[in-house]
């Protein structure tokens, strides 16, 4: 096997190795590593492109000007003023719209999932409904509701709540023939194998569901704020723009985005405590 | 040959299934034609076919998970009429709930019967059942940790938690590797002597037929039903070895030759 390597060094005992994996530099380093140089790269192109005034301050602030005004942003914040307020009214719809649409979205999707008439009747309607674009409801909503958060909310809550009824309703079909047999042959309910069986399967695509509607209804409520004014971050960010404050757009969006990716990260969180056994797929469990 | 008349002692009858017939109304397909079969107490009767012979139709009208469309099919002289508690069933996968414990698995048929009351009231007979199959330390563990074999054995503990009349085998081990499969085959077998079981299998392998059963039905497709009836009469407790012997090889050519070249059976 080894006739080319053990003649070139007969009688040393000794192999070369003459060919051999290279791992591939980028999976050499950690991934903060790349994460951070990436980022330094970005930051220095900025940099740059405002130094050499490329485009115009007003247009493009640089990386310094924007870090301070995301300092006093952040400082006001702390010391309760006006854009904490702003941040609070803009959580507060954030997270009633999203406890409204999974509330709606669930009840809408077992509907759907489990019954004849759900799948029949109901669903069309629901696709129809989907393929309109959402935002454009926003000036009815503020009709019907007003200028304060609940015309907000109900926007948000509009554009989070289908993601949700197509991901419950995926789930519950997503048990397979064998489970379904099998709690036949045990003689479970229809109740029963609803509960003990098609939800806790269907719980992976809920939360899938979950993930995309906590991303609209970011998208919900901030659009109804730049529509319909009121006291939220997204009406700061549209009266900032409209003063050609361009570093103040710059840090309410970064402070927005933590705003949605804490409400990511806990879906991902409360996922990863209630479908723990999701992770590995050996052939002794079901897939 | 296998002997005809060489019939397991004549125990009363615990599966009785006369003339039965099965049309699907959806297709006007003859799945099963005037199917007669009796399965006494203590006997392994299996049953062999080719894909679409109507086998598993016949184990799922047994399990009352169907209705036939003429015949009867009784167990312990009272009628199937839906699924019943005396009726344990086995599928190709082990089918474990992902988010329940070994033992939760096991106990899952008590629990949707009886409540969880029940459940927990009849955990040391789980515990029991995991220590026949061999599997006693495993009882804390999610299916997800568990090998297909051990999780089969999981299944099987799960099918006699109810103390079943009966057992119904849907080609149990089919999706295991041929040793594992062989292996547990013959741990199939010592459980059902130990518990003197009647049991019923559907499968597509002549030997796995052969070296289990005490009677093998040949069905035949369109319509399915049973063109031949074989009594095995190699003696109990049978062994992998076996398997080699001339007569094993004569019985195994005789369904082979019988089934004809459409069986794709090892």
């Amino acid at each position: 096997m080894t006739d080319q390597t053990a003649s070139s060094d007969a009688g040393s005992g000794q192999t070369d190795t003459v060919w051999t994996e290279r791992e591939p530099f980028i999976d050499r380093i950690p991934r903060w590593v790349a994460m951070t140089g990436l980022f330094i790269l970005i930051v220095g192109i900025w940099y740059t492109a405002t130094a050499l005034e490329v485009v115009s301050n007003i247009i493009l602030p640089g990386p310094k000007e924007t870090w301070d005004d995301i300092l006093f942003v952040g400082q006001n914040m702390l010391d309760g003023g006006y854009m904490l307020e702003a941040l609070i009214t803009t959580t507060k719809t954030v997270l009633l719209a999203f406890l409204l649409a999974m509330a709606i979205g669930f009840s809408l999707g077992v509907l759907v999932g489990e019954t004849k008439f759900g799948e029949r009747a109901v669903m069309p309607y629901l696709v129809a409904i989907d393929t309109m674009p959402k935002v454009a409801f926003a000036p009815l909503f503020i009709a019907w509701l007003g200028f304060g958060i609940s015309s907000k909310v109900a926007l948000a809550t509009f554009i989070a709540t289908f993601p949700i009824v197509v991901s419950t309703a995926a789930g519950l079909y997503a048990a397979t023939e064998n489970e379904r047999m099998l709690f036949k042959s045990i003689g479970a309910s229809r109740l029963q194998t609803l509960i003990r069986l098609k939800l806790p399967t269907g719980l992976p695509y809920f939360f899938t569901g979950l993930k995309i509607a906590a991303v609209g209804v970011m998208a919900g409520a901030i659009t109804g704020e730049f529509l319909g004014g009121g006291q939220g971050v997204g009406a700061l960010i549209r009266v900032s723009a409209s003063q050609l404050d361009t570093p103040r757009v710059f840090s309410l969006i970064i402070y927005l985005s933590f705003l949605g990716l804490a409400l990511f990260l806990s879906v991902v969180w409360v996922q990863k405590t209630f479908v723990f056994w999701n992770k590995s797929d050996k052939p002794g469990g079901m897939a | 040959m296998a002997s005809e008349k060489a019939k397991p002692a004549e125990n009363r009858p615990v599966y009785q299934i006369e003339r039965l017939s099965k049309v699907y109304a959806r297709n006007r397909f003859q799945a099963l034609k005037d199917v007669d079969l009796t399965l006494r107490k203590g006997e392994f009767g299996a049953v062999i076919g080719s894909s679409g012979c109507g086998k598993s139709t016949l184990l799922k009208i047994m399990a009352g998970l169907m209705p036939p469309t003429s015949g009867r099919v009784m167990l312990e002289d009272k009628p199937v009429m839906g699924p019943r508690r005396d009726i344990g069933m086995m599928f190709q996968q082990a089918t474990l709930l992902p988010w329940k414990t070994t033992l939760g698995n096991v106990l899952l048929p008590i629990e949707m019967r009886d409540g969880k009351a029940a459940a927990r009231a009849a955990r040391d007979r789980a515990r029991e059942l995991l220590e026949l199959v061999g599997i006693g330390r495993a009882e804390n563990v999610y299916p997800g940790e568990l090998s297909g074999g051990m999780a089969q054995r999981a299944a099987i503990c799960r099918m006699l938690i109810t103390d079943p009349a009966v057992l119904l085998l849907d080609e149990p081990f089919s999706a295991l590797d041929e040793l594992t499969r062989d292996f547990m085959n013959m741990e199939l077998q010592r459980i059902c002597l130990e518990r003197h079981a009647t049991a019923f299998l559907v499968t597509h392998s002549i030997p796995e037929a052969v070296i289990l059963a005490d009677t093998i039905y040949i069905m035949d497709a369109n319509p399915g039903r049973i063109v031949e009836t074989i009594h095995i009469d190699l003696p109990r407790p049978r062994s992998l070895d076996m398997i080699n012997t001339a007569k094993f090889g004569e019985i195994v050519h005789h369904i082979r030759e019988k089934l004809g070249r459409e069986m794709y059976g090892s």
